[in-house]
């Protein structure tokens, strides 16, 4: 009973914060909401129509959409890269982010997921993937591992998660023997959902761009890069827009990490580029295709020096302690990670790795509208839910908003 | 709620029960526990067609030869044939001798129920320089002089490799292709969710897509199909060669092999050692496409001169 009523508490108080916020809340709500509608109507019109209605033919079978599950895939490793030195190194001005973190990997699954359900080219058959009812081709089909080792790291970041804010709205503290397997349970499994998403493009022998065994580690260095850029710029906003406290320590300790692993990233990218030019083969080709161009075919260029310059530029700018430090260079550096590992790892990664095709054709693959529409819709439904949980996981964490008030004061102060 | 009913089931089993009131409400549970048995046991039985018995499969195909029937006002035939023992299909293209004109694309389009807008093709042909051998970076599929062959090219077509080794089947996240006995790669385009894994697999461009609603003029379909091969597909799925499977198992050359004005196309039983494909293999230059990836293709391609 008491149970039942914890919990319709927990609904209403959780209602009435999603429900109450400032101007800049509604209309950054109002954004995510329009940018969703006019997703589903992309959507809508590509269900009824067919994939034909993007720009991915036979030759680049998979591109923008397939692009963002990669890249997301590394976003969910935020939690990860804080996880470690926080119950590790039992670093304290860390570990008061670690539940964000783990918002953070949860809405980047939710969009993961979206994302591979809006590629697929007969949505209604999702369930053939499903044991019982459906047949999953597994341990073969690298695809089969990925929809498990996904759905078990959200599964472990979403219960984590929800125990630890639940017991602080409960008023007392999370449960230490089963949260502290769990979480180094988490570590491995982010390294998992890395290395297995790099081993499905990893595998293909008929993809001399994928099939180089520097995949895997250049995925988790990159992840290492994206993720706790985006929460970086989230937890500065919610230190602006709440009482949340971050000291800056923990902020700056987090760029130096990036550092290191913007560092392993460039230099692994650095690595397989001069195998494949010095060797000269003619796997060369799709490098160049993305370098320099193939025969007049120049689309994709532009973007990968722009990567180049962003990632050097974040290096420089977080390697450089001064520059870490001022606010001004680390949100820079934040956005110039983000920005060059999404192209890196989403475009980048997919279209040379089809681009020339199996047969030697070149196909100029650039994203539709509706593709563009449907991946922006994806992105504002995962940004809704991570919003929507920090409303809530901000005054719990805090200890606004509690369950047991004392001397009948509200539950949920604002 | 299920388990209750199991659980007074197994509680009244026997034949006392009969007397007993309330009998109505027992019978009542048992007869819901076993409509729930059987719902759970036709969600659980098989779906895939590969794994369906023999009656359910062909209950399925007439189900699908009506909704044909339907679709394009002719009566449709869904064979469900299957592979003939001591039999593996094999393929032969004689390099020196295609002259590039592709009647065989056109051929296999037809037999094929292939996609007209949008269109599909299975089979790809590319022309390629003669001085530079057989160099995709140098071919060209688009080929539109106003006579071939032309000066100092051969022409290459591909389609399906139908490998001993395929890359495609092993990366399908749902089993929903496979290779038959008899060396046919095949795809249940019911069980198909167009993922296109198997795309991103194939080194041979040899899987396509229906990227938009396949249309098929309703006086061109094909009647004659096999469930594995040419019958009509939805938007959605993956397609490609099957040797032509509902010609080849009925003891008939594929499409492409009759059509081809320049007797350039050999086809036959791997395991027979007096077939064309045999004395081929054993007396021609033969090569095979991508040999280094190992994917074992039964598609061979040889100079006969």
């Amino acid at each position: 009973m008491i149970l039942v009523r914890q919990f319709a508490r927990f609904a209403t108080g959780s209602l009435r914060l999603v429900l109450h916020g400032p101007a800049t809340y509604w209309a950054w709500l109002a954004f995510l909401v329009a940018l969703i509608a006019s997703g589903l109507v992309a959507y809508a019109h590509q269900v009824t129509t067919g994939l034909i209605v993007t720009a991915m033919r036979d030759q680049v079978s998979w591109g923008f959409y397939i692009g963002n599950f990669t890249f997301l895939v590394g976003v969910a490793a935020a939690a990860v890269v804080l996880v470690i030195p926080a119950y590790v190194y039992d670093w304290k001005p860390i570990r008061e982010i670690v539940v964000y973190g783990e918002l953070l990997a949860v809405s980047a699954i939710i969009m993961c997921l979206l994302f591979v359900l809006v590629d697929i080219g007969r949505p209604d058959r999702f369930w053939h993937l499903l044991p019982p009812f459906g047949h999953l081709n597994f341990p073969q089909s690298l695809l089969a591992w990925d929809v498990l080792v996904l759905n078990i790291y959200f599964l472990i970041n979403f219960t984590v998660v929800t125990h630890i804010l639940y017991r602080a709205f409960s008023g007392r503290t999370y449960e230490k023997r089963f949260v502290v397997p769990m979480v180094l349970l988490s570590i491995p499994m982010a390294v998992g959902i890395h290395t297995v998403t790099a081993f499905l493009y990893n595998g293909l022998a008929a993809r001399p761009y994928w099939n180089s065994s520097i995949l895997a580690p250049q995925f988790l260095a990159s992840a290492f890069c994206s993720g706790p850029a985006i929460l970086l710029i989230v937890l500065q906003v919610l230190r602006q827009f709440t009482r949340f406290d971050l000291r800056d320590e923990a902020i700056w300790k987090i760029a130096e990490l990036m550092a290191y692993a913007m560092f392993l990233n460039l230099f692994l990218h650095g690595a397989e580029a001069f195998k494949e030019y010095y060797s000269g083969t003619e796997h060369l080709r799709f490098t160049q295709y993305w370098f320099q161009g193939l025969g007049g075919h120049r689309t994709l260029v532009p973007y990968a020096w722009s990567a180049v310059g962003l990632n050097l530029l974040a290096f420089l700018l977080f390697i450089v302690p001064a520059a870490r430090r001022h606010p001004v260079t680390l949100n820079l550096g934040c956005f110039a990670t983000y920005a060059g590992c999404y192209i890196d790892k989403g475009m980048g990664l997919i279209i040379p790795g089809l681009t020339p095709d199996a047969l030697g054709e070149i196909y100029e693959y650039a994203p539709s509208w509706t593709e563009l529409r449907v991946a922006a819709g994806v992105f504002a439904l995962g940004f809704l839910v991570f919003t929507l949980m920090l409303k809530v996981a901000v005054p719990i964490s805090l200890g606004e908003f509690v369950g047991e008030p004392a001397e009948g004061q509200p539950a949920a102060r604002h | 709620m299920d388990d209750e009913a199991n659980f007074d089931d197994r509680r009244d089993a026997g034949p006392t029960q009969l007397a007993r009131p309330g009998m109505t409400r027992r019978q009542f549970a048992s007869v819901a526990a076993a409509a729930a048995a059987g719902f759970l046991l036709t969600a659980c039985g098989p779906r895939r067609l590969r794994e369906m018995p023999r009656a359910q499969l062909r209950q399925a195909l007439r189900d699908l030869e009506q909704e044909y029937a339907r679709t394009y006002g002719q009566p449709v035939q869904v064979s469900d044939a299957g592979p003939m023992p001591g039999v593996l299909f094999a393929y032969a293209l004689d390099l020196s001798r295609c002259i590039g004109c592709r009647r065989c694309v056109y051929a296999c389009v037809e037999e094929n129920n292939q996609s007209r807008d949008p269109e599909v093709q299975w089979i790809r042909v590319l022309q390629m320089d003669k001085e530079k051998g057989v160099d995709f970076s140098e071919a060209d599929p688009y080929y539109q002089p106003a006579e071939v062959p032309e000066e100092g090219h051969f022409y290459m077509p591909v389609a399906c490799q139908q490998c001993r080794n395929a890359p495609c089947t092993k990366v399908c996240p749902t089993g929903a292709t496979w290779t038959e006995p008899d060396g046919i790669v095949v795809i249940d385009y019911e069980w198909c969710i167009g993922c296109r894994y198997c795309m991103a697999a194939c080194p041979y461009g040899a899987r396509h897509f229906n990227w938009g609603t396949p249309s098929i003029p309703t006086s061109a379909l094909n009647p004659r199909t096999h469930y594995l091969g040419n019958r009509p597909r939805s938007k959605g799925v993956v397609e490609k060669c099957t040797f032509c499977i509902q010609r080849a198992r009925a003891g008939r050359y594929p499409a492409c092999v009759e059509v081809c004005p320049v007797g350039a196309r050999k086809f036959g039983n791997l395991l027979d050692p007096d077939s064309e494909i045999r004395y081929i293999i054993e007396h021609k230059r033969v090569l095979v496409l991508k040999e280094e990836l190992r994917t074992m293709p039964k598609f061979f391609y040889f100079y006969a001169t």
